[in-house]
């Protein structure tokens, strides 16, 4: 029963790297960069651009093909867990070969373009490497949360739509309830507030982190305190990671949990 | 040999299993036999660990089934509807069984010319038919010579061929002296292969013998017709 | 008129043969450089080669050349100002001065120059000193080619690298000014040329204008200052060909204007500073072909500024292109570059036919509400600008560029010519 964790992991990761979606999605993600890169005017808004696509594409389709994969795998996990195996050790090795494969895939569908572009055009590494690095946390975030909702719920259907209500809460309503939270609270010292309900989101957290890099000079035009300790410094940044981590951290470990109680 | 006791399970107010008691002898074929709902597939499915019940016990060869994987490696399974990742191959999907068992199994060469799968090697599983997947999911089960069997609907989708060559490997696995449980809507199936029947209506068993003391019972030659009898009667 | 000139030729042909040059060093006649300015006449030359002077403050008033051969260092030890000079026709080259004291009550420098015209300081070293080049009441000065650093930690304790009051016809050209108060300060200044200049990390400023007017400065390089250059109450000033980059903080700007009329601005570079140009009270100035690059506001111009031009500029991966704190304003923008104009050129002119609002939505409202900086480039933000775009309300309709360019203005290769300006 050893390693059977790395042994589903090299077969799920096997298996999805001749997926054609995850190859699909791959192209789809090179073929728009790399059109706002060549068609577009300045690398700085390719990397804006391609930052928005992080934050609203890979959220959305990570948790798509994971839930996508978790009802097609369904029956042969069924059949795997009937052999001499933990199912805490299927679902790890399950979780990061899906989590693996949607991130390489955007990394090669975000980064390839970048790569190319870098031939006879300047390129600043460090945003590059910031958005890349950003886009591969959110894959394992939504992976995670795909799996969350895919272990809890029998229905595709239902679990489908909560994973779009989730999606969409998380990359537009949450921002709204923000913005107007700033807005209603103007008069007292919320920068505190602010900075810790942006750390609360992981979209959030993933932009707040490029954010960092990518304009910094005007994010240092605002001179509170609190918020030129927290953005300009790498503090900001390394705390993101760390909440990062936990987003993915989280929900993959109630999705074992439940993975490794449940009826099948 | 895998034993029941007082197996009790239920999903929210449903009771499905209320106190099964059963003991699955060696060298005999059980057929597990009810209308739909009545509990089969959540036996087997708690013998194999995929359905954690709520209460009683499961004994496997003497051991203790219940938050043990390891009794597992004694059990050969053949699901309802077997389906693999689509983008490998049969040989992968063979190879990885094999890995994740840590043993090679016995026969292999055999089973793949039993069920005329070599052919079907490099193929990608999403191509293959139900028959064919049936097929892959036999050779799976049988694969490690396991002690138990547990076979849900072994046949459907099988062409008579293969369907009387898998038939004759049952035959052989109980002479073998195998533990085998197995489901089929199918009776002339279960009246070739089966000496035993599990009567299960409504999650309780209500018969529970050999296939001539059910036919004594109820006055029936034909083992359908006397499950029949036995439905009309409860 | 006649015996003049005569008098002149002759003079000229007269004094070298009377000019004596006196060497100092360590195992010399004179070994000191008190002595050797004693023994000096005008038009003298002291050759001081090499050793370390640490002879208290030195007061030079006779016209000579002082030539430094090994890097003599001239030492005031943090306590004085290091050498007065008063006297016209002053050359110093070659030396390193360190250590002028600072002072809360004088500006004490390495060299002050009081009341001398056509001096000349040429190739020196100035180490921590608290002023180190300082011209008060000159003229026809050159200021060339100095290594000018200190160790400014805050504005108090600091004074400026070189330092102008009251002057007039200085030329300030190839220095390397760097960890000062202010790199180059100007105050009651007036045509004067700064040429080609590196000012870093100074606590304040850059280059600092104060009542000053009639000056140019030209290809200098300001950056990772509190401000790369700061005009104030100052007018007709030239700014052209310079790089202002990396001036960012708190309140950091590239350029910083505040009172400044009658100014030209042109083919500068700003290149991630906070804020590119910051205008407070500024009247008359035309802002031409500039690129604004990655900065985090390009323009912020507030209300109070009137009759500005901006004109050919490129704005380039700028968070914000312009701010504003009023929707009034009293100035024209005409045929720049955006590159976040999204509209169309039918016509096929090189001029989009869709006027370009460069305050954006979002621009607007984290001037109201700075906190939501926090919610930069998050797809609501975008969906809201967008809005905004396609149907402008709240955005000021007074700062609006009627003719977007639709590409890049190469103005480095085909320099616009002085008639573009007026439009």
């Amino acid at each position: 029963m050893r390693g059977t964790t790395y042994k589903i992991f090299k077969y799920t990761l096997s298996d999805l790297l001749r997926s054609r979606w995850i190859l699909g999605y791959a192209l789809l993600f090179a073929a728009v960069s790399g059109g706002i890169l060549y068609l577009g005017d300045q690398p700085t808004q390719a990397v804006v651009s391609v930052l928005n696509l992080v934050i609203l594409v890979v959220p959305l389709v990570s948790l798509v093909l994971g839930l996508m994969y978790h009802y097609a795998n369904r029956d042969f996990a069924l059949l795997v867990l009937t052999q001499p195996v933990h199912r805490a050790s299927v679902f790890r090795g399950q979780y990061l070969g899906l989590s693996l494969a949607l991130a390489l895939a955007y990394l090669v569908g975000a980064g390839v373009p970048f790569l190319l572009y870098a031939i006879g055009n300047p390129v600043d590494w460090a945003q590059v490497g910031l958005v890349l690095l950003a886009g591969t946390l959110v894959s394992l975030v939504f992976t995670a949360l795909a799996l969350y909702i895919g272990v809890a719920h029998d229905e595709r259907v239902r679990a489908l739509g909560l994973a779009i209500g989730i999606w969409f809460s998380l990359t537009m309503i949450y921002d709204s309830l923000l913005l107007l939270f700033i807005i209603l609270a103007e008069a007292y010292p919320i920068d505190p507030w602010v900075i810790g309900l942006s750390m609360v989101n992981p979209v959030d957290l993933a932009r707040v982190m490029v954010l960092l890099k990518l304009d910094t000079a005007a994010l240092m035009g605002y001179t509170g305190a609190v918020f030129n300790k927290f953005l300009g410094s790498n503090l900001g940044l390394l705390l993101a990671l760390l909440a990062l981590l936990l987003w993915i951290l989280v929900p993959a470990w109630r999705a074992q949990r439940v993975f490794s109680r449940r009826d099948f | 040999m895998v034993e029941v006791e007082a197996l009790t399970k239920r999903y929210g107010t449903l009771e499905v299993l209320k106190g099964v008691n059963a003991r699955f002898e060696p060298g005999r074929v059980t057929a597990v036999v009810g209308p739909n709902a009545s509990g089969k597939t959540t036996l087997m499915k708690s013998i194999l660990g995929l359905v954690v019940p709520d209460g009683g016990r499961i004994r496997v060869g003497g051991e203790e089934a219940l938050g043990n994987p390891a009794v597992r490696a004694r059990i050969g399974y053949m699901p309802q509807d077997p389906r693999f990742p689509e983008n490998v191959t049969v040989g992968e999907v063979i190879r990885w069984i094999q890995e994740l068992r840590g043993e090679r199994g016995k026969g292999l060469d055999a089973l793949l010319d039993l069920f005329a799968l070599r052919p079907a090697l490099n193929q990608p599983t999403r191509v293959l038919s139900g028959g064919t997947r049936q097929k892959l999911s036999a050779l799976l089960a049988f694969l490690f010579d396991p002690p138990v069997l547990i076979l849900d609907e072994p046949t459907a989708g099988l062409d008579p061929l293969a369907s009387s060559r898998f038939k004759d490997l049952v035959a052989a696995a109980r002479d073998g002296g195998k533990t085998i449980i197995m489901t089929s809507h199918v009776m002339s199936e279960l009246e070739e292969l089966a000496d035993r029947v599990l009567f299960l209506l409504e999650g309780s068993v209500i018969f529970f013998g050999a296939v001539e003391e059910l036919r004594a019972r109820t006055g029936e030659a034909r083992l359908e017709r006397a499950v029949a009898r036995l439905m009309e009667g409860a | 008129m006649f015996l003049r000139r005569w008098f002149f030729l002759i003079w000229l042909l007269v004094v070298p043969v009377w000019a004596r040059t006196i060497t100092v060093c360590s195992t010399c006649e004179v070994r000191t450089l008190r002595a050797a300015f004693q023994a000096a006449q005008d038009g003298d030359t002291i050759v001081v080669d090499g050793g370390h002077y640490a002879e208290g403050h030195l007061v030079l008033k006779k016209s000579v050349t002082l030539v430094g051969k090994n890097l003599p260092v001239i030492d005031g030890e943090g306590k004085v100002e290091i050498l007065t000079v008063k006297a016209n026709g002053v050359t110093i080259r070659g030396f390193e001065f360190r250590g002028a004291g600072v002072n809360f009550v004088e500006d004490q420098a390495a060299v002050k120059f009081v009341d001398a015209e056509r001096c000349l300081v040429e190739k020196n070293r100035f180490i921590d000193n608290f002023f180190a080049i300082y011209l008060q009441r000159s003229r026809h000065c050159r200021i060339i080619d100095n290594y000018i650093v200190s160790n400014a930690e805050n504005e108090l304790y600091s004074g400026n690298g070189i330092h102008l009051w009251n002057s007039y016809d200085v030329d300030i050209e190839g220095n390397y000014v760097a960890h000062h108060r202010d790199g180059i300060y100007l105050e009651f200044v007036r045509d004067s040329r700064i040429v080609n200049n590196v000012s870093e990390n100074q606590v304040r400023y850059g280059l600092h204008f104060m009542f000053s007017e009639k000056n140019v400065f030209r290809h200098n390089v300001f950056r990772h200052s509190g401000a790369g250059v700061a005009v104030m109450y100052s007018k007709h000033t030239l700014m052209v060909d310079n790089r202002f980059e990396y001036n960012w903080g708190g309140a950091s700007y590239g350029l910083l204007l505040k009172d400044i009329d009658d100014s030209d601005i042109r083919r500068n570079v700003f290149f991630r500073n906070t804020v590119g140009i910051y205008a407070d009270g500024s009247n008359r100035t035309s802002v031409y072909a500039n690129d604004f690059v990655q900065n985090g506001y390009a323009l912020r111009i507030f209300a109070n500024s009137m009759g500005m031009i901006f004109m050919y500029n490129n704005f380039l991966g700028n968070t914000f292109d312009v701010t504003t704190n009023s929707t009034e304003s009293y100035n024209s923008y005409l045929k720049n570059y955006w590159d976040k104009y999204q509209g169309y050129d039918l016509n096929k002119d090189g001029i989009g036919d869709v006027p370009y609002r460069p305050v954006s939505l979002f621009a607007m409202m984290a001037e109201n509400y700075p906190q939501a900086l926090v919610l930069l480039h998050s797809p609501l933000v975008q969906l809201m600008n967008q809005a905004e775009r396609v149907f402008p309300v709240f955005t000021p309709k007074a700062i609006e560029d009627d003719q977007p360019m639709m590409f890049q203005i190469l103005w480095s290769k085909s320099k616009p010519s002085p008639s573009d300006t007026a439009p």
